[in-house]
């Protein structure tokens, strides 16, 4: 394990300097601080190792596989990074001039305008931070919505039992009640249940189409005409919209409001757990609702505009700009592309889904689209070996092991989402990896419950972590 | 046409064929009512280069400004070449949420050491991994505050105006009453603070330094809070904890805050790192991802998410936050910065932000400018101008420089950074002085 | 495994209520949830003096990876907390049914609650 920076810090070292000033020094009394803050001192080659170090001790897509289910873990284009240094987006402040920053609101336009035709949405904002804040941000819009219309009795969201856990979170936040509706046999909304629960208290269905299953939903229309018939509103988690980039679209499936995950989707970095992105788009009539600050058509030259019924401001300035002018680049390089994207992703996963399901169990044993899930509660049975242990006994072979325990209507689940840009050798390599730790937990369940072997630390105490929270460094531990 | 599908044609026929499938059989399961029956309407796919130079002509159409005199949130500091490249490492910014933690552990050590740098420097038990931005900090910190029969905040109208707004936004659909804390002189009024504590506070938010740059009586507004089971929250600019007393010194309950100023660029407003910090008490209350120390099975130190308990994936509709991925690497970025400077560094970058902020303001001050308000302020200050402010804005603007924000004709809100040279704060002033005479 | 103990009345959601006397009744969470939850690692204890009612919530249980409801199948008002839990909530994996969550002041009302019998076939039938 490698020390942690503190433990490498001793007094008077220092790696960046300042150029001097001369200007009087300003004595702020009662307010000074009595010490300097517990921060490291270290010399710059010290540093740089530290980090590199740190920097081999984890997993990204460039250095391996990362078929992590929801999340796309799609390669992230080194033209990204470069356009997101290129001065003149980097180097502006939020609060200039708009004649100063006419390029930034141009591009952000183009954007907008791009994952309005990609969705069959009207409009977008690109003010929410990540595809949570997203949703957060829908479903206030659809709160607002319901309000206008004088319809304060419409308390319900109903959320799948197989969502993600952000959504139910995302409707409480907005002051909705959440109501699951449950999947039926073949993993889609079980409509009669829907049918039993949609009346003129709902507010909005929120759903994920391809759901967290990989399978697209085939009585979607039905769904959403239902929805729409008792007065609600169809809220899309894009999520998965990897799937479905050019072969349909949400608007046209009848969503009212989108959230995209540009993270996801749009090939920009996850950054070890962000920055992410996630605009909202919705149909035209939901316009007037949009957050304050959003860059929009009507006020083309301003980005402190509040329209109407504005639900008001989602986070300061204008988004995580950078990270949706690399999703800009992405969609420019693939243009009409991206369906081939989807296509191949679906591709992808259909492949290595088909080459496992002779010796795994798929938990639901249909076409799939970009992701499928397997579930190993028989092997738990039999062997006692669990999706973790599988799961472990990857991270010594380079590859990310799947999403593990979701959707958690699947038991032993792992989630596989291999995505359109890994080749045949490394899907087959991974096939072949699985099948080989198969054979081990038939012949040596042990090996897969003791896993990982060659990690810098072995199987991690969880349970510890969490009785005994230490949450920041502490000088006698070691 | 460009594309990062690594298969040729013949790799994907041959797929297709070992899995008893065509593309039409594949994409069977897209129910026709739903399915696009066109191209996209988008131009085709292009290379790198045109690409590359779409994207340049986008970004030349914008001004870099060579000095930039406004803050408000958001800060022109020098960002060192060292962190510029580490952060660029690419195991750091294509790996995800550390969920594997034997796999990850990298990237929860460098989380574990952020969150501890910024306890620290905020003088805190605890601190999360990061959230969205400061804003979104100060309105996740409100949503930590409720107690039962509880749900009245106060708010400092010397807030940051963003975000009293996303605090709004935040709470609109929630039974919670938002009260706002009167100014005097552009300072938060305490006799307003003690008029409105009563039973159903849960919370008092204060920003110090303020929107306006000014200090605030954060002791005094700390005596004023003798109920427990009022949180004093304070967000603070961390920069200015290279001289300020830490907000733990003075009692803090939670302390949120934008670290934008720790190497992250301008960016036009983002990405940035929004903080939050508090003592142990709360601590099960923050929201997002939380590093852990813990041990492997072999007993050596180790790293992972923990107290996951409190997150929207385990407790869903019953959680208090939904937020799940976060500002990961700026968090990395911002904690390299700080290791890369040092506490000395620290305290020398905030010197010199204050020494050259009131070396501007004396300056402006001898050519007919007046501070608008009578108190001590950090690195930011506002001024009665001579002249109207959009006249100020656009004569600075032709020698490249970004002049204070404008707040109304005759209000304009300076910043300045060590960026700008001593040299420079004196051209500023005399460029001013001949605005004055026309 | 799974056990169940004599003397104990149970929730269908798995809860116990043990009559000290007349007024006074100790709660607690039965063998097969503190399996079914897997190693807890945190108990968000309820305040003296809060009321609990039959077959409400009154506090949550969390284990690394799950977070449960607890529910309470007496009604009336907590007059203590078992603090031992605040810094070893693994007691409660280690004895379900020596560790007390709360102590209640109440009346108890048996119907409504299974007794230790109809408790275990409860949960054969579950099986």
């Amino acid at each position: 394990m490698a020390k942690l920076i503190f433990e490498l810090s001793a007094t008077g070292h220092r790696a960046v300097t300042f150029p001097s000033s001369s200007c009087q020094d300003v004595d702020f009394k009662d307010f000074e601080a009595q010490s300097l803050p517990d921060l490291p001192e270290i010399a710059e080659i010290d540093l740089v190792r530290h980090y590199i170090g740190l920097s081999r001790m984890a997993h990204g897509v460039d250095t391996g596989f990362y078929p992590l289910g929801s999340c796309t873990m799609k390669y992230n284009p080194k033209l990204n990074e470069d356009v997101a240094s290129l001065e003149g987006f980097a180097k502006t402040h939020p609060y200039q001039p708009s004649w100063s920053v006419q390029g930034n609101l141009k591009a952000m336009r183009h954007l907008q305008d791009a994952l309005s035709e990609i969705c069959g949405m009207d409009e977008f904002t690109l003010q929410p931070a990540a595809g949570a804040h997203g949703e957060f941000t829908g479903m206030l819009i659809i709160a607002a919505y319901h309000r206008a219309n004088n319809d304060a009795k419409r308390t319900k969201v109903i959320v799948p039992d197989a969502a993600h856990g952000t959504n139910p979170a995302s409707a409480v936040m907005a002051g909705f009640d959440v109501v699951t509706v449950k999947s039926d046999a073949n993993g889609g909304v079980d409509f009669e249940a829907l049918k039993s629960l949609v009346d003129e208290t709902t507010a909005a269905l929120m759903l994920t189409n391809p759901n967290t299953l990989g399978l697209f939903d085939p009585n979607i229309k039905a769904i959403a005409d239902l929805v729409h018939d008792a007065g609600g509103l169809l809220y899309y988690d894009g999520a998965n919209l990897n799937a479905i980039m050019g072969l349909s679209r949400p608007g046209d499936m009848g969503f009212d409001v989108v959230h995209l995950n540009l993270h996801k989707t749009f090939s920009t970095p996850h950054g070890g757990g962000g920055p992410g992105s996630g605009p909202v788009g919705v149909k035209k009539f939901l316009t007037p609702f949009l957050p304050k600050g959003s860059y929009l058509r009507e006020q083309p030259d301003s980005l402190s505009f509040a329209p109407t019924h504005s639900i008001g401001r989602m986070r300061s300035f204008h988004g995580n700009f950078l990270t949706t002018m690399r999703a800009l680049t992405y969609i420019l390089f693939n243009g009409k592309g991206l369906t081939e994207v989807s296509k191949v992703a679906i591709l992808n996963a259909n492949y290595m889904m088909h080459h496992l399901s002779d010796i795994f169990t798929v938990a639901y044993p249909q076409i799939c689209m970009h992701e499928f899930v397997l579930t190993l509660e028989k092997e738990k049975d039999i062997y006692h070996v669990s999706a973790k242990d599988l799961s472990k006994a990857m991270l010594d072979f380079n590859m990310h092991p799947p999403t593990m325990y979701f959707p958690q209507i699947v038991h032993e689940a792992l989630m596989i989402e291999p995505n359109e840009t890994e080749s045949k050798s490394t899907l087959d390599e991974a096939i072949a990896l699985f099948k080989m730790l198969y054979q081990k937990m038939i012949e040596d369940p042990s090996y897969l419950q003791n896993a990982p072997y060659t990690t810098p630390v072995k199987r991690v105490d969880d349970v510890l972590a969490a009785r005994v929270p230490i949450v920041k460094y502490q000088k006698e531990s070691k | 046409m460009g594309t990062y599908i690594p298969h040729t044609k013949e790799d994907q026929a041959q797929m297709l064929s070992s899995i008893a499938q065509t593309w039409d059989s594949l994409l069977s399961t897209i129910p026709d009512n739903v399915r696009l029956k066109r191209e996209l309407n988008l131009p085709d796919g292009l290379s790198e280069f045109e690409v590359f130079q779409i994207m340049k002509n986008y970004a030349s159409q914008n001004v870099v400004f060579n000095t930039i005199l406004r803050g408000a949130g958001a800060y022109d500091h020098y960002v060192p070449s060292v962190v510029k490249h580490l952060s660029a490492r690419e195991e750091f910014v294509t790996a995800y949420t550390p969920y594997q933690s034997e796999l990850s552990q990298g990237i929860l050590q460098s989380i574990f050491e952020f969150q501890s740098m910024i306890a620290s420097l905020t003088g805190m038990d605890a601190a999360n991994a990061s959230v969205y931005d400061g804003a979104t900090a100060a309105a996740e910190a409100i949503s930590m505050s409720y107690e039962r029969g509880r749900r009245t905040v106060l708010l400092s109208n010397a807030l940051h105006p963003e975000t009293i707004e996303v605090i709004r936004t935040y709470v609109q659909e929630l039974d919670v009453t938002i009260k706002m804390i009167e100014l005097n002189d552009g300072q938060t009024s305490l006799d307003s603070l003690k008029e409105q504590l009563d039973e159903s506070v849960c919370a008092v938010l204060v920003q110090h330094p303020n929107y306006f740059g000014i200090l605030e009586d954060v002791s005094s507004i700390r005596q004023s809070i003798t109920d427990s089971k009022v949180k004093f929250i304070v967000s603070v600019n961390p920069m200015t904890l290279g001289r300020l007393a830490n907000p733990g010194s003075y009692g803090a309950d939670i302390v949120v805050g934008e670290a934008q100023p720790f190497g992250l660029n301008l960016a036009f407003g983002g990405p940035y790192l929004g903080f939050m910090c508090t003592s142990d008490k709360y601590v099960r209350r923050l929201p997002g991802r939380i590093v852990g120390q813990t041990l492997d099975s072999e007993g050596q130190r180790a790293f992972t998410l923990t107290l996951q308990a409190r997150e929207q994936h385990i407790r869903r509709e019953k959680a208090t936050s939904s937020i799940c991925s976060n500002q990961a690497h700026c968090a990395l970025t911002a904690a390299m910065y700080l290791s890369s400077i040092g506490p000395v560094g620290l305290k020398e970058v905030a010197t010199q932000c204050a020494n050259k902020a009131h070396t501007l303001a004396r300056k402006l001050e001898s050519i007919g400018y007046k501070l608008t308000y009578p108190h001590e302020f950090f690195h930011e200050f506002v001024t009665t101008t001579p002249v109207s402010t959009s006249l100020i804005e656009s004569s600075l603007a032709k020698h490249g420089i970004l002049s204070g924000l404008i707040l109304d004709d005759k209000h304009m809100l300076w910043c300045v950074s060590e960026t700008t040279s001593d040299q420079k704060l004196d051209d500023i002033v005399t460029m001013l002085a001949e605005v004055n005479h026309g | 495994m799974n056990s169940v103990q004599e003397g104990y009345f149970y929730l269908k959601t798995h809860e116990w209520v043990k009559p000290v006397d007349e007024t006074t009744f100790l709660v607690g969470i039965s063998d097969f949830a503190q399996h079914a939850l897997g190693d807890i690692v945190y108990v968000a204890l309820p305040e003296v003096g809060d009321a609990v009612k039959f077959n409400e919530r009154f506090c949550d249980v969390e284990s690394v990876k799950a977070v449960s409801d607890v529910y309470s199948p007496i009604s009336g008002s907590i007059i203590e907390i078992n603090s031992a839990l605040e810094d070893s909530p693994e007691l409660l994996n280690q004895d379900p049914y020596a560790t007390w969550i709360i102590k209640v002041e109440g009346s108890f009302d048996v119907s409504g609650l299974l007794n230790a019998q109809d408790y275990t076939k409860f949960l054969e039938d579950l099986q």
